[in-house]
């Protein structure tokens, strides 16, 4: 058992948002099946949205690049969906949530608290929603601001996610922490696009979108290592994972737990296999517990 | 895979409402049952059956399809997959019955070939509004019996693929494959449900689509929690007991909306 802002995971891998979580039952599947430690919703706004036209997202060499316009019932229309994944789930469940300010991101964070989510993630950093993500996430008062209101009305863990879009991560960070924020997430997606040159059109309904998967791992490894050093609060890595080799790089650039994402298109049970081979490595190399390791890379040079 | 450019050879009209867009490049090795992802540059990109490895066959409903449907042999869309998981196939000797409501005969038609060529005897219940609407009628005749309802009794039995159905000894069948209209296969459902026979049907559903591979969640089914993009489109009876078929589906935003 691994505790993570005073939760209690069966092992450090947790479904990111965005990802299998429109639905109570499909965050049950990812928790029942795929073996994740906890799973994080699909983001939840205070309006129903249908997000971008289609393509919204496509597999590239490299990775994979999705606009998917924050598409979600509104806190209202999703609060059978969380009743029904912590009445069916055996590990916690996260809130992911949005607002266009912190006036809105309390209101959502008040409307779903009745269905009692473990802690909520606050997103402020999906690249391609108009005056929601990182249109709030790139501005440090605003961050602080809308992590300060979100913890006035909640009483369970406040984690943030962090974009990479910004000159200095980093100062984005501190400006959670000063919000009161109990942990961070970083990354969300890079600013990325594609273009059908057979065509000429951008591919993507939106026609530009984000960047996940395995392109993504270096930056995400290198802003964990940098918030690391800057935070007191834990850092919860994400970022191109798909294997436990991947996770036990991000633990040792700072992650206290890693969110795994577009991984899930390979196999729903990639948390169960990471979960494994993170503890078949800590066993080989003698170490007696995961804390060991969290941001040993900075020990080292 | 970002979406090959698939070059329109030839379109067929079906019905009034529906047309068959041949293209190239078509697809090898495609498991019948499967689909793609058309893309309507500029407009939308849509889930659609494939009825041949080198077609698709489209019921004008909406904004996409009706864009579709202004263009020209010569024109071109994107294309991406084949996606998910097909249609189990008969062996050889195996006796299987093709239900197909609507347009839902597009992906049956190559599964019913697939098994005759495989060896299958192919028994076919096919259903439409009117005479006009039957969908690959003269394919289906080519592999076997086929039994014909329509809605307004202009050909075939006056009402709907289940008046056939309850007439039938289900059990005498190895394999039952079902696509159509979900109130129509929700029918269906229950009279395989209530025959005890459900391990022997497969259903071809269709959810709202975001991603189409596998990774936002979108098209999610309750209470498995399987997607219906990758895990389906085509399901056992069995994976379906309990399910929301015939109940509700999502829309874009993920609400529920009742079928």
């Amino acid at each position: 058992m691994y505790t993570l802002t005073g939760l209690k995971l069966k092992n450090p891998t947790i479904l990111a948002a965005g990802v299998l979580g429109t639905t109570g039952a499909s965050l049950c599947r990812v928790a029942r099946e795929g073996g994740a430690g906890a799973v994080v919703t699909k983001s939840i706004g205070p309006a129903p949205k249908t997000g971008h036209s289609n393509p919204s997202m496509v597999r590239l060499d490299c990775g994979f690049l999705n606009a998917m316009g924050l598409p979600n019932p509104s806190y209202p229309g999703f609060l059978q969906e969380l009743e029904f994944a912590k009445n069916n789930s055996s590990v916690p469940v996260i809130a992911s949530i949005f607002g266009g300010n912190p006036a809105e991101f309390a209101e959502v964070a008040e409307g779903l608290l009745s269905a009692n989510p473990d802690a909520f993630e606050l997103n402020v950093s999906c690249p391609h929603a108009e005056g929601y993500g990182a249109a709030v996430g790139s501005n440090p008062c605003l961050v602080e601001a809308v992590t300060a209101a979100v913890k006035d009305v909640v009483n369970v863990p406040v984690w943030v996610k962090l974009t990479p879009n910004v000159a200095d991560i980093r100062s984005i960070g501190t400006a959670a922490e000063s919000g009161g924020a109990d942990a961070v997430v970083a990354i969300n997606t890079l600013k990325g696009m594609a273009i059908d040159i057979e065509s000429g059109y951008p591919v993507l309904g939106n026609r530009s979108g984000g960047l996940s998967g395995k392109a993504v791992k270096p930056v995400a490894v290198k802003c964990v290592y940098d918030l690391y050093t800057a935070l007191e609060i834990p850092v919860i890595g994400v970022g191109g994972i798909s294997s436990w080799e991947d996770a036990v790089e991000m633990i040792m650039a700072g992650a206290a737990a890693v969110q795994v994402g577009s991984a899930v298109y390979d196999r729903v049970d990639i948390f169960s296999e990471i979960g494994a081979g993170i503890e078949a490595f800590l066993e080989r190399k003698g170490y007696s517990d995961i804390k060991k390791i969290i941001g040993l890379a900075h020990e080292m040079v | 895979m970002l979406p090959l450019n698939a070059t329109i050879t030839q379109i067929t009209e079906e019905s009034p409402m529906v047309r068959t867009f041949f293209f190239d490049p078509g697809f090898e090795g495609l498991e019948p049952g499967q689909f793609v992802m058309v893309w309507i540059r500029g407009v939308d990109e849509i889930p659609m059956g494939l009825s041949r490895n080198n077609s698709i066959t489209v019921q004008k409903v909406g904004e996409a399809t009706s864009k579709l449907f202004e263009l020209k042999e010569g024109d071109s869309f994107g294309l991406r997959g084949p996606f998910g998981k097909g249609f189990t196939l008969p062996v050889k000797g195996e006796k299987i019955l093709v239900i197909a409501g609507g347009v839902g005969a597009a992906p049956l038609s190559p599964y019913a070939e697939a098994a005759f060529v495989a060896g299958a005897e192919v028994h076919t219940i096919l259903g439409a509004r009117s005479t006009g609407d039957l969908l690959f009628e003269g394919r289906f005749d080519a592999l076997g019996k086929v039994s014909v309802s329509t809605d307004d009794g202009s050909k075939g039995v006056k009402g709907f693929v289940t008046d056939i159905l309850k007439s039938l000894d289900v059990a005498a069948y190895d394999r039952i494959a079902v696509c159509g209209p979900e109130i129509m296969m929700s029918s269906v459902f229950r009279l395989l449900e209530e025959r005890h026979v459900l391990e022997k049907a497969e259903f071809s559903l269709h959810r709202y689509f975001k991603c189409g591979i596998g990774v936002c969640g979108a098209c999610c089914i309750d209470q498995s929690g399987l997607r219906v993009c990758k895990d389906g489109p085509v399901f056992t009876g069995v994976q379906l007991i309990g399910s929301e078929l015939g109940k509700y589906s999502r829309d874009a935003s993920g609400r529920r909306v009742k079928i």
